[in-house]
């Protein structure tokens, strides 16, 4: 209820809120239950031959089915970067912090990760970071299965390995 | 892989907006937590409802808010036969535009009525407010428009 009846209306609540059942199809639920095994699964395209994760279940280029999986590697590559220094509502990471694309070893594509346990300042294009995931006994079909990336201390990548993946 | 297999899961996405209503929306939900309707004079003496801070046809700034309906004429109306979640009223009603008296533009609200049957375009309906304890400056302080005479 409205607190002064004398007050003027100032301002104006407008929740907006949507409650859905997602369904992660066919390729997705693979990858799902890969990662709650503690693993990377893409899937190749049978034409192009490009690995792709998460897998969507077809090639964005070809229209093909991508039926043939692949366990892709604990480590990867830095491609890109942005250090997040803003805050905002809802933010559940400490700042500031890193967020970067990053290419795993087999795969064609670079998805989205956290980075840790490092100075900001240092991160880089190319640099060599591995998962860090969650015990084994808390691991489950979620993406918090995977805590973060790390530096894994192997020696940079050259740009030319992943020049066409920016 | 069996279709058994696909993983689902619930989902939820909230924004808890929280707006400035500005002064001529800001004037209006005080009108409808006090109990009338105001609507916005333009320069051109039209008079627009729900009031905007600018007439939506020649651009001027309005003037003085006046006060209109409550009653008025359905212009058109859908009929919403299974309600959703969070609508207006729980229980089969009209969407309508109501031009209400004393205005010259339609305002949507909903009519509560016992059937597709009992609405039409042009018929007259007033508001049914909630009590003035629960009113908060917002548009369903106005619960909704019932046909004229039906209480």
């Amino acid at each position: 209820m409205y607190g002064g009846v004398s007050e003027p209306v100032t301002m104006l609540a407008t929740p907006i809120r949507i409650e859905y059942e997602f369904t992660a199809g066919l390729a997705q639920s693979r990858y799902l239950k890969g990662i709650a095994e503690g693993r990377f699964l893409g899937q190749r395209c049978p034409k192009c031959e490009k690995v792709y994760v998460p897998p969507r279940g077809s090639c964005p280029t070809d229209g093909v089915p991508t039926t043939d999986e692949v366990v892709l590697g604990n480590n990867g590559i830095v491609t890109t970067y942005c250090v997040v220094n803003v805050p905002f509502q809802g933010q559940s990471i400490e700042i500031p912090y890193i967020c970067a694309q990053i290419l795993l070893d087999g795969a064609n594509i670079a998805f989205m990760g956290l980075i840790q346990e490092i100075p900001t300042a240092e991160i880089r294009m190319g640099m060599r970071v591995e998962a860090v995931w969650v015990d084994k006994k808390e691991l489950g079909p979620t993406m918090a299965s995977v805590k973060y990336f790390r530096p894994s201390g192997e020696p940079d990548a050259a740009y030319e390995t992943f020049s066409e993946y920016l | 892989m069996a279709e058994s297999e696909v993983l689902r899961s619930p989902h939820v996405i909230e924004y808890t907006y929280t707006r400035s209503t500005g002064p001529v929306i800001g004037a209006f939900l005080t009108g409808l937590r006090d109990g009338t309707i105001l609507g916005a004079t333009s320069p051109s003496g039209r008079v627009v409802v729900p009031p905007t801070e600018y007439d939506p046809i020649t651009s001027e700034e309005v003037g003085e808010l006046v006060e209109v309906g409550p009653a008025g004429v359905v212009t058109t109306w859908a009929w919403a036969s299974v309600p959703q979640k969070d609508q207006p009223l729980d229980r089969p009603f009209a969407w309508a535009l109501v031009q209400l008296d004393g205005a010259d533009t339609a305002m949507l609200h909903v009519v509560d009525a016992p059937g597709p049957d009992a609405m039409r375009s042009g018929m007259r309906v007033t508001a049914r407010w909630r009590p003035a304890a629960e009113r908060i400056g917002h548009m369903l302080d106005i619960e909704c428009f019932v046909a004229e005479g039906s209480g």
